[in-house]
């Protein structure tokens, strides 16, 4: 019988939709009045964008290869840059312009120190995650600022708004991120030549692609999202605080990890980091409306992340 | 065909050599890798280098593709002296290198690697997917005569024997119209049926009206598919036959008389 093999990345997209769904499935047979009622996944899509968004966008440095520790601080950082502008100009156009330029920019430094000086990533972001936070607990003076002049703003309704009343829109610019990385990952040039240089970065160049110039795109990709994050999280509670964007570290990278992006580079799944990055932001909700208590929650995060990742594992070393 | 491409050819340079050394030297500090090569490779011919290690085949090669200048002597590709400063532009003039282990990149497809770096897309950047496909299908069956069924296009290249990546190397440098194509030790370290694929994909250069340099330091692995072999020693070139002037004996034994006294004959 000729039956053509499944290519590893549709077998990890299929199990991480398996997991997803029994997951899900599991909440609703634990309370099914919660799961059954729009409310909880209202208040998903208002909470989960922040960490997906990040989580995607992170996935490309994640298939060159490499790492990215700083975007919490990046995001907190552009996101005081974003309340000042806005406070002192009142221009909402221009908070945004200059928070987006200054995580780019922040990004651009990681390149400098990872593509150029030649820091393994991994050292190189945990330098700039403190530089940034300790910059923005500098700046701040650890005071918070607050934004609820923004909320007449049309683009505050753009960033945050409910559309209809019901749907939050940063739920809109996720599905947007989503599908705008799937097809630059496994549709665009760009993406193309993310698999390649994670893959084999001497091949890579041998083929005429800039390798430094993929990686510093990368970097200055995250930084653009966080910075973004920065100001969709900003916007969401109309407050700009400066330990923000400090929960999302791991939860962004368990997303990845849990999608079954591999940490060795030259392979990457968006949908994988999406579904990843659902399940993650929706356990705790769910471990506590099944009546757990909260003392569960880590402790099931860690489950997950290392049954699933060690069910990739074992899935990469079946095929060699 | 091959009429009309010999037309063409006329009509654009006249040239009776594609590549042409003349009294190339090469130096790094005091030692002198490369004393005064002269050295070429005509169209539609494959030329084997043959050399033990620190013979000088590899710089000779680098200052071909232009990743070493040479410190004394002209090089000439199609006529034209040229002088090359990158790998780039070594590969825009039609001069392309295989090497064995930085051909392709394992985990991706094979269409995906048939085309990195040369991506087939639109004003956006999008991929063309379907036709990259068809045309590493068509590739893979007509050119370069892949029959099994196990592999595809979205087969991923891991699971291609040694002598298969080299053949599917060698077919995309002939898809991108190089001129030359330059094999470094493409049979090193591959079992006897996988250096005879390489042999057979080496052989398809030609057949597609191009040329190739073939270096190894076993001229066992050459001799049926080269047409001329020069022997490199100690910076120099010792000899150069073409295969219809020598038997396979007769150049294992000048090899070895080369090796004892120094002199090729």
């Amino acid at each position: 019988m000729l039956k053509k093999p499944m290519r590893l990345e549709h077998k990890l997209d299929l199990s991480i939709l398996i997991v997803f769904f029994s997951v899900f499935i599991l909440f609703f047979i634990a309370n099914p009045g919660v799961f059954s009622r729009f409310d909880i996944y209202y208040s998903f899509m208002s909470t989960i964008p922040f960490i997906a968004i990040l989580a995607l966008s992170v996935t490309l440095v994640v298939v060159l290869g490499m790492m990215d520790l700083s975007f919490p601080s990046v995001l907190a950082f552009s996101a005081w840059v974003f309340g000042t502008v806005f406070t002192n100009t009142g221009s909402m156009l221009l908070a945004v312009i200059c928070c987006i330029a200054v995580g780019t920019a922040c990004g651009f430094v990681n390149s400098i120190l990872v593509v150029r000086i030649g820091v393994p990533s991994l050292v190189a972001t945990i330098g700039s995650m403190f530089f940034w936070r300790g910059a923005v607990n500098m700046v701040a003076r650890g005071r918070g600022i607050s934004l609820v002049g923004a909320m007449d703003t049309f683009l505050f309704r753009a960033f945050v708004g409910r559309i209809g009343g019901v749907i939050p829109a940063q739920f809109l610019w996720m599905i947007a991120a989503a599908l705008f990385f799937g097809v630059l990952l496994k549709r665009h040039r760009f993406g193309s030549h993310l698999l390649f240089v994670g893959d084999n970065e001497q091949s890579a160049a041998m083929m005429g692609i800039n390798v430094k110039r993929v990686k510093t795109i990368a970097f200055m990709q995250v930084g653009a999202c966080a910075a973004f994050v920065g100001i969709l999280s900003t916007l969401e509670v109309t407050y700009f605080w400066p330990s923000q964007g400090q929960g999302y570290l791991m939860s962004a990278l368990a997303a990845v990890f849990v999608g079954g992006t591999s940490v060795f580079g030259g392979m990457g799944t968006i949908l994988g980091t999406f579904l990843g990055a659902l399940l993650i932001g929706s356990l705790e909700a769910g471990i506590i409306s099944s009546g757990l208590s909260g003392f569960w929650i880590q402790f099931i995060y860690g489950l997950l992340i290392m049954v699933s990742v060690s069910t990739y594992a074992t899935m990469m070393k079946k095929r060699g | 065909m091959s009429d009309s491409a010999a037309v063409t050819d006329k009509q654009t340079t006249e040239y009776d050599k594609l590549l042409e050394m003349r009294d190339v030297h090469k130096s790094f500090g005091h030692v002198n890798v490369l004393q005064g090569i002269n050295f070429h490779v005509n169209k539609c011919e494959i030329v084997a280098l043959v050399g033990d290690n620190g013979a000088g085949k590899s710089t000779l090669i680098k200052t071909i593709t232009g990743v070493h200048r040479p410190n004394k002597g002209e090089i000439y590709f199609k006529g034209k002296r040229i002088t090359i400063h990158s790998v780039a532009q070594s590969r825009a003039l039609g001069i392309e290198t295989v090497y064995q282990e930085r051909a392709l990149a394992d985990q991706q497809s094979m269409w995906r690697n048939m085309f990195a770096g040369r991506e087939i897309t639109n004003k956006l950047g999008i991929i063309n997917v379907k036709k990259e496909k068809l045309e590493t299908e068509r590739l893979l069956r007509d050119s370069m005569g892949f029959t099994s069924k196990a592999i595809t296009v979205d087969s991923q290249v891991m699971f291609l024997s040694g002598g298969e990546k080299q053949g599917v190397a060698i077919g995309r440098a002939l898809y991108f119209d190089a001129e030359l194509i330059i094999l470094d030790e493409p049979t090193m370290g591959l079992s006897l049926s996988e250096t005879k694929k390489v042999l057979d994909f080496t052989r398809s250069i030609k057949d597609h009206g191009k040329s190739a340099i073939f270096i190894s330091h076993n001229f066992y692995h050459i001799y049926p598919a080269a047409d001329r072999f020069v022997i490199l020693d100690r910076g120099k070139i010792a000899g150069d036959v073409r295969k219809s002037e020598i038997t396979q004996d007769d150049l294992v034994q000048k090899m070895e008389n080369l090796a004892r006294t120094g002199v090729f004959e």
